[in-house]
């Protein structure tokens, strides 16, 4: 899926532990939690999204046999919570960027690119699952934030019947700041 | 019939521009988008640590709520029928508080695939600058390139659609 014009690094500049799991679909995840609605409202409420698909009942069974969420909200189910017990650290969603950050010892991240490609709708109950599979990371690279490199990471989602709801592509781009100490 | 056909496939052409939207942004329209898709990061809510730490000018706007907001400007104008297939957007300059954001978009192409199922492909372009400037001095903080479907008739249904029906 990835389109990106990123100057892909040659495998052979990069190191092992990251050239190995290229194509390699890693971190399949169940979430913790039912899609349920309420992040639907939440969505909505942030973005003053009045589309009656999501507000009106009668809408939503005529057009798509009851409650489906918001195409976008397709990441958020995935998402940590911020604590749970038992859990150490923070928690991360997209464990694969911070894998990279931590191989390359690149303190700082954004995201620049992002492409959602949408499939069955999500409704309130469903359990989505997800894996992470590392498409390309670019050779180092300087912009207006730093040197760094940048990477693209495709998330593939799936319902609890193994039906495909959705593939996000992230293009991020992790640096250090040039300078350095405020990033550390 | 109780959803709204509000736009058909053959009422729009390519060239069509769509109604400007435009939004004030605070740090409650970041925190609650940065709550909304659960997404803890301390640079979507915590001023010191976007500035001192990342380097830029204020907490901003993150990736999922972008995505969202997105998503309620194209379906403002095409209606509940419309279901979106596929959206891809870059961001080139954050969104910050004090931004006003203006939402502008223009249709690039009209089709229908062999699955019968009407599509537009639409560009569309978030500028932001401070509420009070001249909006001619706005940039362009994201692009996103939207693939939306449409229905063709008044009963027809792009959510009806599943398997090799459907083709984002």
């Amino acid at each position: 899926m990835t389109d990106n014009n990123l100057s892909e690094s040659n495998l052979t500049d990069l190191p092992v532990a990251v050239s190995s799991v290229i194509g390699v679909s890693q971190y399949l995840q169940i979430a913790t939690f039912d899609v349920e609605n309420s992040y639907a409202y939440n969505t909505l409420a942030a973005t003053e999204n009045a589309n009656p698909l999501f507000w009106d009942d009668a809408v939503a069974q005529e057009l798509t046999s009851g409650r489906i969420l918001p195409p976008t909200t397709l990441s958020l189910w995935m998402r940590p919570h911020y604590w749970e017990p038992g859990a150490e650290g923070e928690q991360v969603a997209l464990q694969v960027h911070f894998d990279l950050k931590k191989i390359f010892e690149l303190p700082e991240a954004v995201m620049t690119d992002n492409t959602i490609i949408f499939y069955e709708p999500v409704r309130a109950g469903d359990r989505i699952s997800n894996s992470q599979v590392l498409k390309s990371v670019s050779g180092p690279k300087t912009t207006k934030l730093g040197s760094g490199r940048f990477w693209v990471i495709d998330v593939e989602f799936k319902n609890q019947h193994g039906a495909l709801v959705g593939i996000e592509s992230y293009t991020g781009f992790g640096y250090r700041r040039d300078q350095e100490g405020a990033a550390s | 019939m109780t959803a709204e056909v509000r736009l058909l496939l053959g009422q729009v052409a390519v060239g069509q521009s769509l109604p400007e939207l435009a939004i004030d942004v605070t740090p409650t329209t970041v925190v609650l988008g940065a709550l909304a898709s659960r997404d803890w990061r301390p640079m979507h809510h915590d001023y010191k640590f976007a500035t001192e730490r990342n380097g830029v000018a204020d907490i901003f706007l993150n990736t999922p709520n972008q995505a969202a907001w997105f998503e309620r400007y194209v379906t403002d104008w095409a209606g509940p029928r419309a279901r979106l297939g596929r959206m891809k957007f870059r961001m080139k300059t954050s969104v910050f508080p004090g931004h006003r954001m203006v939402f502008t978009a223009i249709v690039t192409a009209v089709s229908t695939d062999s699955a019968g199922c009407g599509w537009v492909s639409i560009d569309v372009a978030l500028s932001v600058g401070a509420a009070e400037a001249d909006p001619s001095s706005y940039v362009v903080a994201s692009t996103c390139e939207v693939r939306l479907a449409l229905p063709d008739s008044s009963t027809d249904n792009p959510w009806s659609r599943s398997g090799e029906q459907w083709v984002p």
